[in-house]
């Protein structure tokens, strides 16, 4: 019997060897084609757009960047007022979202009950299912026109002739506009955030939250003190993912922008995102420079995201580097 | 493991191309989003009573036309149509399917549908920026007896490229020269005032949360959701209602015969009834056709459709040509060849 065995198990463990480094070497070859199909896809569509733009980019040259005149009847193109529309709408949309996904994920972390932990969760998450073309719809039958006579058309009416608030609040009472916009963005972006936020602080060692408790610290010297620079640089991961998501999104900002390729020139006035130009007007565009400035246009936002994450990168490092 | 894996692969690719090879009777056609509703319509009463498939993408004028240039597909369609130059140089032949027409709609307390008139002159002004508030004299001279409320005049256009702007932005070019030289027409336009909205839907939306405010809408549009609009004065000087039969009426007096390629904007017709911004939705679809049966397909599919489509396109807020138009369009197919020169349709 064990004379039987013995000879088996060497030949399994001899056979072992060579299909372990068979399947090893197809994983990695898997794995690699993996990759390098992503970087090509990337490279390949970098080349697409600037191909594909290049009649624009040839024609205004870096006053496409700079110009904000829009005019498909001329075919005259400068981008200014969507670029600015894309980077303001993102910024206001992250400043407005950043502090209630903090608050979200301290509360689910650090606070809540255990039994409202889970349906809490869950609804952030079933938060970030929703598609954008519904929360642009609601935006625009069901949260302009509230927007607009509960908080628009007050602020408007408060607002001294010549004063700051003036300035800001000029536009049409009709709840679309450059912050509308921002405000749909940052409820879409939350769950994002909040989400990413919480696995971070969850990642927090019971160890160290409970030592710093142990010590007598309070929830917020807890959090301020101990898990929020433990998570750091995490943290910024999780800004920069709801980031880059801002400047993307396309059908929710659409809806609610007013679309505009004016220089916006207050915060309820009508605007528009490279997204939502991109959206609205590709389907339509029938003379080859049209189409060739909104490829160019697709480009700059390819590069501005490229911007963000090098940034978020070299942010992460100078961090890294001090600690 | 790969092996079995693969011959699947392969089996599944086979039949996949068994299969495609079999549904010989698929025309597929792509672009404007305009007519879509009533083309899937068609093609639903024409596969019932032919077996024929129609597929169709509403993928926009600018997808249709780049389309059928690049001979993907067996017809392109566009709302705005191509100058007989356009068409030579692509090798493309166009023909008119359905009519429609653009209605300005507003949103103006006290004032009911129909109620207020207006003149292309004043809607340029409007649309300018010229007219700011509605109870202007000039709006209010062109309106005796209809008490203008003192509101601000919010303008809502078209965000998205479309060819309900162009109708609309061709016929403020027609009636004011101001128009023409400062903005122009196009599918989309350098707007001086106002805010866009995406598609009927959204220009219609904000229209009515915006008290004050003016927009254009294709007709089934302002129709289906009982949208307050204004009455036109044509070139007979006469204030017309958007309806079908006014609708109709523009295309009567319109002279296709004379008109190549049936290039023709039916804007500003001539006519007691008229409605003064009407326009025709149409066809492309390759003079020379590299294959004599699709292209005969593709015509007895509207041949059908001009013979038995009227009531489906009634239906749905469009109207049909007038029959005379139908017998000039049949008879502009003769020059639509197969590669040995003979026209492809009877």
């Amino acid at each position: 019997m064990s004379d039987a065995t013995l000879p088996a198990t060497a030949l399994s463990s001899r056979r072992a060897a060579p299909r372990g480094a068979l399947i090893g070497k197809v994983f990695e070859g898997l794995c690699f084609t993996a990759a390098t199909t992503l970087l090509a896809a990337l490279g390949g569509i970098i080349v697409s757009l600037l191909i594909g733009g290049w009649p624009a980019i040839h024609k205004f040259g870096f006053g496409f960047l700079t110009t904000a005149t829009w005019n498909p009847v001329t075919d005259v193109y400068g981008a200014a007022g969507p670029i600015v529309g894309t980077l303001v709408t993102s910024a206001l949309a992250l400043a407005l979202a950043l502090p209630v996904a903090g608050g979200v994920a301290f509360f689910l972390t650090e606070l809540c009950p255990a039994r409202l932990r889970m349906p809490i969760g869950t609804a952030v998450e079933l938060l970030a299912g929703i598609p954008s073309i519904v929360y642009g719809m609601w935006g625009l039958f069901v949260f302009a026109p509230l927007f607009a006579k509960y908080i628009q058309l007050p602020l408007m009416t408060a607002a001294a002739p010549g004063s700051l608030l003036e300035t800001l609040t000029m536009g049409i009472p009709n709840g679309s506009g450059i912050l509308p916009a921002s405000i749909i963005l940052a409820i879409m972006i939350l769950p994002f955030m909040a989400a990413t936020l919480r696995e971070l602080l969850m990642s927090v060692p019971i160890g160290v939250r409970e030592s710093a408790y142990g010590l007598g610290a309070t929830t917020a010297e807890v959090v301020m003190s101990v898990t929020l620079p433990y998570v750091r640089t995490g943290a910024i991961g999780a800004v920069m993912l709801g980031l880059g998501r801002a400047l993307g999104e396309t059908m929710a900002v659409t809806f609610i922008i007013g679309n505009s390729h004016s220089f916006p020139k207050s915060l309820f006035d009508s605007g528009s995102t490279i997204a939502s130009t991109i959206a609205n007007e590709f389907t339509e565009a029938t003379s080859p420079v049209h189409t060739a400035a909104l490829i160019a246009l697709g480009l700059v936002l390819f590069l501005i995201t490229f911007a963000v994450l090098g940034l978020a990168r070299l942010m992460l490092r100078v961090q890294e580097a001090r600690s | 493991m790969l092996k079995t894996l693969g011959a699947a692969i392969g089996a599944a690719l086979l039949l996949g191309a068994a299969t495609t090879g079999h549904a010989a009777g698929v025309i597929s056609g792509a672009g404007a989003t305009f007519p879509a509703p009533v083309y899937a319509k068609w093609a639903d009463l024409y596969k019932a009573q032919t077996g024929t498939n129609l597929n169709y993408q509403a993928i926009g004028s600018g997808g249709g036309i780049k389309q059928i240039n690049a001979s993907t597909v067996d017809f392109g369609a566009t709302d705005k149509p191509l100058k007989p130059d356009d068409l030579a140089t692509a090798g493309l032949t166009m023909f008119p399917t359905v009519i429609g027409g653009v209605v300005p709609v507003m949103n103006l307390p006290g004032i009911k549908a129909g109620q207020l008139q207006m003149t292309g002159a004043n809607l340029a002004d409007i649309y300018r920026g010229a007219i700011k508030k509605w109870n202007d004299p000039i709006l209010a001279k062109a309106n005796p007896g209809v008490t203008l409320p003192n509101l601000p005049i919010t303008v809502v256009h078209r965000a998205d490229g479309s060819g309900t702007t162009f109708l609309f932005t061709t016929y403020l070019s027609m009636k004011a020269a101001h128009w023409a030289s400062e903005v122009g027409a196009n599918d989309a336009v350098q707007w001086p005032v106002g805010v866009g909205g995406k598609g009927n839907d959204g220009v219609a939306a904000q229209v009515k949360q915006t008290p004050g405010a003016i927009g254009y809408v294709e007709y089934a549009y302002a129709k289906q959701n009982a949208m307050t609009y204004a009455l036109m004065q044509n070139k007979s000087g006469k204030f017309v209602t958007p309806d079908a039969k006014n609708f109709a009426a523009a295309a009567a007096n319109a002279k296709w015969a004379s008109a190549p390629g049936f290039y023709l904007l039916l804007l500003d017709q001539p006519g007691a009834d008229a409605w003064p911004i009407t326009g025709a939705t149409f066809i492309l679809v390759h003079t020379k056709q590299t294959d004599a049966a699709k292209g005969k397909e593709v015509l007895s599919f509207f041949d059908w459709s001009y013979k038995n489509g009227d009531a489906a396109a009634a239906q749905l807020d469009y109207v049909a040509l007038p029959p005379a138009v139908k017998d000039l369009i049949r008879k502009s197919w003769s020059k639509i060849v197969g590669p040995d020169g003979k026209p492809v349709y009877r």
